[in-house]
């Protein structure tokens, strides 16, 4: 029988995920964003370590580590060298004003726990928060993916969404490690794929901002 | 053994330590933590005792008042430091058996230190410099914004300790009702935030700065002089060591001795709470040391940030409570 303290270490951590989401949302300079990306990272492989233990699922300690080892290691080191390669240095205002993101974060975290609450009534009670709290996570990062003009922020805020949805899958029982393998591995194919389009994007706009790309759209309705 | 002393003249006697103990203490907090903060810039830094030694020293300064200003500038100070002392008298440090701790919840604590920084402000503006009137709109809205989070704060955590006072909050943890829960490490950084904004400390203002654009605090009291200033500056740094107690108080309990208990216990929650205060000033000094100072317009990100993680704690309370 699990205790409840286990599953408050897993909220707690759950929760730092979170947090960790709101400082992405938070920071405007590029480094700083890269840095508290791969701290959220490093909070998900702490998350997922731990239901490896509570669950007694070795596997989930294989998704911990290519958490720690791709997403708290790989993807920030490769992106920071993007970032100077490019040489950017400072990230574009974002589409939405800092307050303004954070209250709209705040809104979709108490929209996921209303979604996850009724739907999951049957689940396991404990699992429920953690579904919650995952939810908010992917949410944050949709979030930040629509807010954000700059090319790199968006691909952060696209990365931070695939964090909630591991953080969704560590938390439910019985998610095959298969699942996790291809997941982690298309998010580094993605990674490849963005990794050109930024320099495609540089080369023609001299600029990572995308509202350069606006241009090419058809007349707006 | 049979006490010489009913439980409630023990109470009067520990809430007068304390009172007393809040008082000598705050100034070797500030001292231990300037002392830190030098040793972690490279420099040997002043004694530790040299907070003291400034006090004494404005004590004995003539106290100059600008021809401009009326009875409330020269009220303030006293205003001041009297509510930050009662403040710091009411949040229990090394035991809950205070005979004041029934009168003072969070909310009261909160309304005191609003007070403290009401009249602050009111004596920048009185004399009419430019400083002052800089100084005071932004301790302003720093306040303005930093209170909302403490509140929240409070609120949360008295939501989960079904009080509001932080005798029956520490009580309540110590018996063992809260464990590691979200709201509550939610709460903590909340309260974090809001003691690092209200006592001026490095991401929002900093309190060795002298430079006229980025100061807060410090161009309120700039008119201030010999024992007006020393007030001022005692009740910042009381201020300081009470935001300290407070967080090792209701997130670190341990150590606190309950109401009846032994001498021997109470003197063993005295050490544990220079301990964590000690520990605390550690933290503060690192933190500021590795961080830089915020644009003042970007407070209200900060704060606004406070505000939503004690709102967020709020919210996952109810979580918790559907599960």
């Amino acid at each position: 029988m699990l205790s409840q303290g286990n599953y408050n270490v897993a909220h707690l951590i759950g929760a730092t995920v979170l947090m960790t989401g709101f400082a992405l949302l938070y920071q405007r300079r590029l480094g700083a964003v890269l840095n508290t990306f791969a701290l959220q990272a490093l909070a998900l492989a702490a998350a997922a370590a731990w239901q490896a233990y509570i669950q007694r699922a070795p596997h989930l300690y294989i998704t911990a580590g290519i958490a720690l080892v791709f997403k708290a290691i790989l993807v920030p080191l490769v992106l920071h060298w993007l970032v100077e390669r490019l040489g950017i240095k400072r990230s574009s205002e974002p589409a939405l004003s800092v307050a303004a993101s954070m209250v709209t974060g705040v809104a979709l975290v108490a929209l996921s726990i209303l979604l996850v609450l009724p739907v999951t009534a049957k689940a396991a009670a404990l699992t429920r928060e953690s579904l919650a709290l995952a939810m908010s996570v992917l949410l944050l990062g949709l979030l930040m993916t629509i807010t954000r003009r700059n090319a790199v922020t968006q691909v952060i805020g696209f990365m931070a969404l695939e964090n909630g949805l591991i953080l969704a899958a560590v938390s439910a029982r019985g998610m095959p490690l298969v699942v996790e393998l291809s997941v982690a591995f298309s998010v580094l194919v993605a990674m490849a794929i963005f990794g050109i389009f930024f320099f495609q994007i540089r080369d023609r706009f001299d600029s990572l901002d995308l509202h350069n790309l606006d241009s090419f759209r058809e007349d707006r309705l | 053994m049979r006490s010489l002393l009913s439980p409630a003249q023990i109470a009067i006697l520990w809430q007068i330590i304390q009172v007393v103990l809040v008082v000598a203490l705050a100034p070797l907090v500030n001292g231990t933590i300037r002392w830190f903060k030098a040793r972690l810039n490279g420099r040997r830094g002043p004694p530790l005792l040299q907070s003291y030694r400034d006090l004494y020293r404005l004590l004995q300064k003539e106290t100059l008042v600008a021809t401009s200003a009326s009875w409330l500038f020269r009220a303030a100070p006293y205003v001041v430091f009297a509510s930050a002392w009662v403040a710091a008298s009411i949040v229990p440090t090394f035991t809950t058996d205070l005979a004041l701790a029934p009168a003072g919840d969070l909310i009261a604590l909160v309304a005191l230190l609003a007070v403290g920084r009401f009249w602050l402000a009111l004596a920048g503006m009185d004399v009419g410099t430019a400083f002052g009137g800089i100084g005071a709109s932004r301790e302003m809205l720093i306040a303005s914004l930093a209170e909302p989070a403490m509140l929240m704060m409070t609120f949360s955590l008295s939501l989960v300790c079904q009080t509001t006072q932080p005798a029956g909050i520490i009580a309540f943890v110590l018996e063992g009702h809260v464990g590691l829960e979200v709201s509550v490490g939610l709460a903590l950084a909340a309260l974090v935030m809001v003691a690092l904004a209200e006592n001026g400390r490095i991401p929002i203002d900093n309190p060795a700065t002298h430079l006229e654009l980025t100061m807060v605090h410090e161009a309120m009291v700039l008119e201030h002089s010999g024992r007006h200033l020393a007030m001022i500056e005692a009740a910042g740094m009381i201020r300081l060591t009470l935001y300290l107690a407070l967080i090792a108080g209701l997130f670190v309990p341990w150590g606190i001795a309950p109401p009846g208990v032994p001498v021997r216990e109470v003197a063993l929650g005295m050490g544990a709470f220079l301990g964590k205060i000690l520990v605390l000033c550690g933290a503060l000094a690192v933190f500021e040391t590795s961080i830089a100072k915020m644009r003042v317009f970007r407070t209200a990100d900060f704060l606004g940030g406070a505000l939503l993680l004690g709102l967020l704690a709020t919210i996952f309370l109810y979580v918790s409570e559907a599960v």
